[in-house]
């Protein structure tokens, strides 16, 4: 009779839905998008930060060299957290720190640098910040590890000491 | 009670597809239909904030462009993946969220109709 | 300092108590000719001691005691008195504190005032109230002690979130805790009766009482988050389908259609099944959505403090009281197979089973919608969204024939009926069809399914009206609460529709001009508070009449936490609101501005404090 399968039914059915419960608590609570590994850097075309000349993104990445493509701005506070890190890997041989001024006043942007340095080998600036849509960034600070036009990794948020040693890592 | 039915499925089957010929109207569906992914629970239309102002004119360059609807959202889902859409779409990871509750209702249906006396 | 030893001492004797009335109970119930007077003295006693802990945490708050953790995690001196008092329970464990007075509030006015039900039933209910009340102290004690110490004392606290330093939200979980945390009471007696075979008609006109109470504040208590999000999170909306709103709606759903079995139940020995179901279903989804929302596990706009290991614990507890219930259902409901019920396909039972079903349907929909996501992350590691897009588009055509129902079967007589008025409800129908399309026919937006929407509210309000005025005070209560339905699907239909926007930037001294309305931006200026400062934009707006509106946004820079927010200002009137909004633009010296029209908002408030009455109406009714 189907009544008397209905109690058993049921329950398992709650079991299930516990388990599923369970298992959904483990993972973490907040989503990031995938760091996916090697898809090719999308095309975009920027300006470049001092010069205000324009370039487009084949030309400010050259295959078989490494980038750090680092997003920042002056009114980001992590921005300033991080950045003697960026000045630490600026002495790196095999990495080239590119930076993204992302929706910046171009004289605040210049009194950051000024104030904590430049570990930028080139700087480009993207005032709507569409360029970094472009990229799948959605904030600042974000560093992308670049190398034959292919973002490697991705790092949301500020980077800290243990993302450079692995950035160093990755580079050799 | 079966007519009620099938007017039920005419209105659900309908579609419910919008017309805009104004772009700003285009602008404001898609933008109300995309996620904010650094606020909390709030649509790129509803939040002001620095992502989403971003989108919103990366969103009006796609549309002046040409971009269909469909495209725009294709375009964001392959840099965000499917969260960023509020609409969940029909695709396989939806089947059973849309049909589940439609399932339901015809189930549910099915048992109180049953107890129906259907003589004078 | 002295608050936090006494309110967690409190804590522990009020867990104790617990513990002596399940032994007390267990005792009475043998000897069950009168209720042994020691356990309503423990009742009092634990409710007693659940009280002072929660003054302890509100003077604690008052006197800005940041020895407490949860006091210099969530408020600081600046704070204005009427937020540090409010700040007791905008926080997680603060809520819990709150959960816990109202669960022991409720079985001690539930046992003062049940007086001519079996002893049996009355222990019984204390006991399944009792379950909830003890896994809430060793969850409150363990996980989430309000009365944890910092040593040595900070000078100051964090702050509160200015988004949360706002009236509507103050008391918005007093008033929506007694509507949801309210049905435990339903839950724990419904057991009960089962246990003992007294879901009754008679048993029904006493539960009813509850059901109603618990109804009309969790009604209440979503318009305040509504009205609240609507002024203070700056987008103009009022429902954002986020899981947390979400959470609150689902046992409103269950507990109204509950509420409809009950009455139901009243006169007929049918439906028990629904009332036990239902009843439990009630609580139960107030405690699966205070897991939803606390553990983490979702992502929304105003989840609490994100710990998956008390998650873990609501988890459990949750699952051991589904349990516990489909045990007791399974086991001791005797149902009405033996005499199996049909029904007419048109009387006032299959009318009430219909609008069962459309609840449970609606319920569906958003409970999948809601943990949805969850269950594909876990499976496949997918993650997607489900937002407004789904709801309407499940919910909005159902709403058609879930309007009419609601118009014609409080006319449907029991057992069998012939619909009288036959013509005269049909030429109602036309009649709204007709004023819809002339309201709509200027619009030619989806001018098809907003005519069937907007003519199957109408014409329920046009019957609700007319019954009103022929039927003299019979099924009053019905009678408002249905019209105030209508009216609420009519005004949020009309909100939608003829809402407008302008959004545009502008300078200082600027003005914005279209066709039908003058922005002018005059002037700004600045305003110091006791814990923010603010920049305020003063505006002049002109309508297509000339008629001009002042209004004045503001930016505001908290002090802590450092937190800017935009302030709408909005000005209410009872055709529309005119809502206003600015933004601070990175690094340039404009302002994004954005001016809203919304016809009918306050109808809307208006319309569900008026569903609220009808059934306050029921409440202040006694049975003939």
């Amino acid at each position: 009779m189907k009544n008397f399968f209905l109690p058993y039914f049921v329950i398992l059915f709650f079991v299930i839905i516990f388990v599923i419960f369970y298992k959904g608590l483990q993972d973490t609570n907040v989503y990031t998008p995938d760091k996916i590994i090697q898809y090719e850097i999308p095309m975009f075309n920027t300006k470049e930060f001092y010069s205000g000349e324009n370039f487009s993104s084949s030309e400010i990445f050259e295959p078989e060299k490494t980038y750090l493509l680092n997003v920042w701005s002056s009114w980001c506070i992590p921005c300033r957290k991080e950045h003697h890190l960026l000045m630490g890997l600026k002495k790196e041989k095999n990495i080239n720190i590119i930076g993204l001024n992302y929706k910046d006043n171009k004289k605040n942007a210049k009194n950051f640098l000024k104030e904590l340095g430049n570990p930028y080998k080139k700087i480009f600036i993207d005032l709507e910040g569409t360029t970094a849509i472009e990229l799948g960034a959605y904030g600042v600070p974000e560093s992308f590890l670049i190398y034959n036009n292919k973002i490697i990794k991705k790092y949301i948020g500020p980077l800290n000491q243990k993302l450079i040693d692995e950035i160093k890592l990755l580079v050799e | 009670m079966k007519i009620l039915k099938i007017i039920l499925v005419i209105i659900y089957v309908l579609p419910l597809n919008y017309s805009y010929a104004d772009e700003q109207d285009k602008r404001n569906k898609i933008t109300k239909n995309l996620r904010c992914l650094i606020c909390q629970g709030q649509s790129v239309y509803d939040s002001d904030s620095e992502f989403a102002n971003s989108l919103k004119i990366l969103v009006d360059k796609k549309i002046s462009e040409g971009l269909p609807e469909d495209e725009i959202y294709k375009y964001l889902k392959n840099k965000y993946g499917d969260w960023i859409l509020y609409d969940p779409g029909l695709n396989k990871n939806t089947y059973i969220l849309w049909i589940l509750p439609i399932l339901l209702f015809l189930i549910g249906g099915a048992i109180i109709f049953k107890n129906f006396k259907v003589k004078k | 300092m002295i608050y936090s030893i006494i309110g967690n001492y409190s804590l522990i004797l009020g867990l104790i108590c617990g513990l002596i009335l399940f032994y007390l109970s267990f005792k009475n119930f043998k000897n069950s000719n009168l209720l042994d007077s020691k356990i309503l003295s423990f009742t009092f006693l634990q409710f007693f001691f659940v009280v002072i802990s929660f003054l302890c945490l509100v003077f604690s708050f008052i006197i800005s005691d940041f020895s407490n953790e949860t006091v210099f995690n969530n408020s600081h001196t600046t704070k204005p008195l009427f937020y540090k008092i409010s700040g007791t329970w905008g926080n997680h464990e603060g809520s819990l504190l709150l959960w816990l007075l109202v669960l022991t509030l409720f079985i001690l006015v539930f046992l003062l005032r049940t007086k001519n039900q079996q002893i049996k039933y009355q222990i019984l209910t204390l006991v399944f109230q009792q379950v909830i009340i003890i896994g809430f102290f060793v969850f409150l004690i363990k996980t989430s002690n309000p009365f944890n110490y910092l040593f040595p004392p900070p000078e100051e606290g964090l702050g509160l979130n200015p988004i949360l330093q706002d009236p509507a939200l103050a008391i918005h979980p007093p008033i929506l805790y007694l509507g949801y945390v309210g049905s435990s009471i339903i839950f724990s007696s419904v057991l009960a009766a089962t246990c003992l075979n007294m879901i009754t008609p008679s048993w029904a006109s006493h539960i009813k009482y509850w059901i109603l109470i618990s109804w009309i504040f969790l009604t209440l208590g979503i318009l305040l988050g509504s009205i609240w999000a609507y002024y203070e999170l700056g987008w103009g909306g009022f429902w954002f389908w986020d899981p947390v709103e979400n959470v609150s709606l689902m046992p409103w759903l269950a507990l109204t259609t509950l509420l409809h079995c009950i009455l139901v139940l009243e006169r007929k020995s049918i439906l028990t099944s629904w009332v036990i179901i239902l009843s439990i279903s009630t609580f139960t989804l107030s405690m699966c959505g205070t897991f939803l929302v606390r553990s983490g596990i979702l992502n929304s706009v105003h989840t609490f403090a994100n710990d998956p290991e008390r998650g873990l614990f609501i988890l459990i507890f949750l699952f051991a009281l589904i349990f516990l219930s489909l045990f007791i259902f399974f086991f001791f409901h005797k149902d009405e197979r033996n005499n199996p019920q049909s029904f007419f396909w048109l009387s006032k039972e299959s009318s009430i089973l219909i609008n069962n079903w459309f609840m449970m349907y609606f319920l569906s929909v958003i409970l999948i919608g809601t943990v949805y996501p969850i269950f594909l992350d876990v499976i496949s590691s997918e993650k997607i969204s489900v937002g407004p897009p789904f709801y309407h588009k499940l919910i909005i055509p159902f709403l058609v024939p879930f309007l009419i129902m609601m118009a014609i079967g409080p006319k449907l007589k029991w057992i069998k009926s012939q619909l009288e008025d036959k013509i005269y409800l049909i030429s109602i129908l036309f009649i709204s069809l007709l004023l819809a399309f002339l309201v709509l026919k200027n619009f030619d937006e989806n001018i098809l399914i907003n005519t069937i929407l907007i003519s199957s509210a109408l014409y329920l309000l046009l019957i609700t009206l007319r019954d009103f005025f022929t039927q003299k005070y019979k099924n009053i209560s019905q009678n408002i609460a249905h019209f105030g339905f209508s009216l609420l699907i009519l005004s949020i239909l009309f909100n939608n529709l003829f809402s407008s926007e302008i959004i545009t930037n502008l300078k200082v001294g600027e003005t914005f001009e279209s066709s039908k309305t003058k922005i002018v931006f005059e002037s700004i200026s600045q305003k110091k508070e006791k814990n923010y400062n603010s920049i305020v934009a003063n505006f002049r707006i002109q309508n297509a009449n000339g008629q001009n509106d002042k209004l004045s946004p503001e930016l505001r820079i908290y002090n802590q936490p450092v937190i800017a927010t935009s302030e709408a200002d909005i000005k209410t009137t009872i055709m529309s609101d005119k809502f206003i909004v600015i933004n601070l633009v990175q690094n340039q010296d404009f302002f994004n501005v954005r001016y809203q029209v919304k016809p009918f908002m306050l109808w809307i408030w208006l319309s569900v404090i008026l569903i609220s009455i009808g059934g306050l109406i029921s409440f202040l009714q006694r049975k003939i």
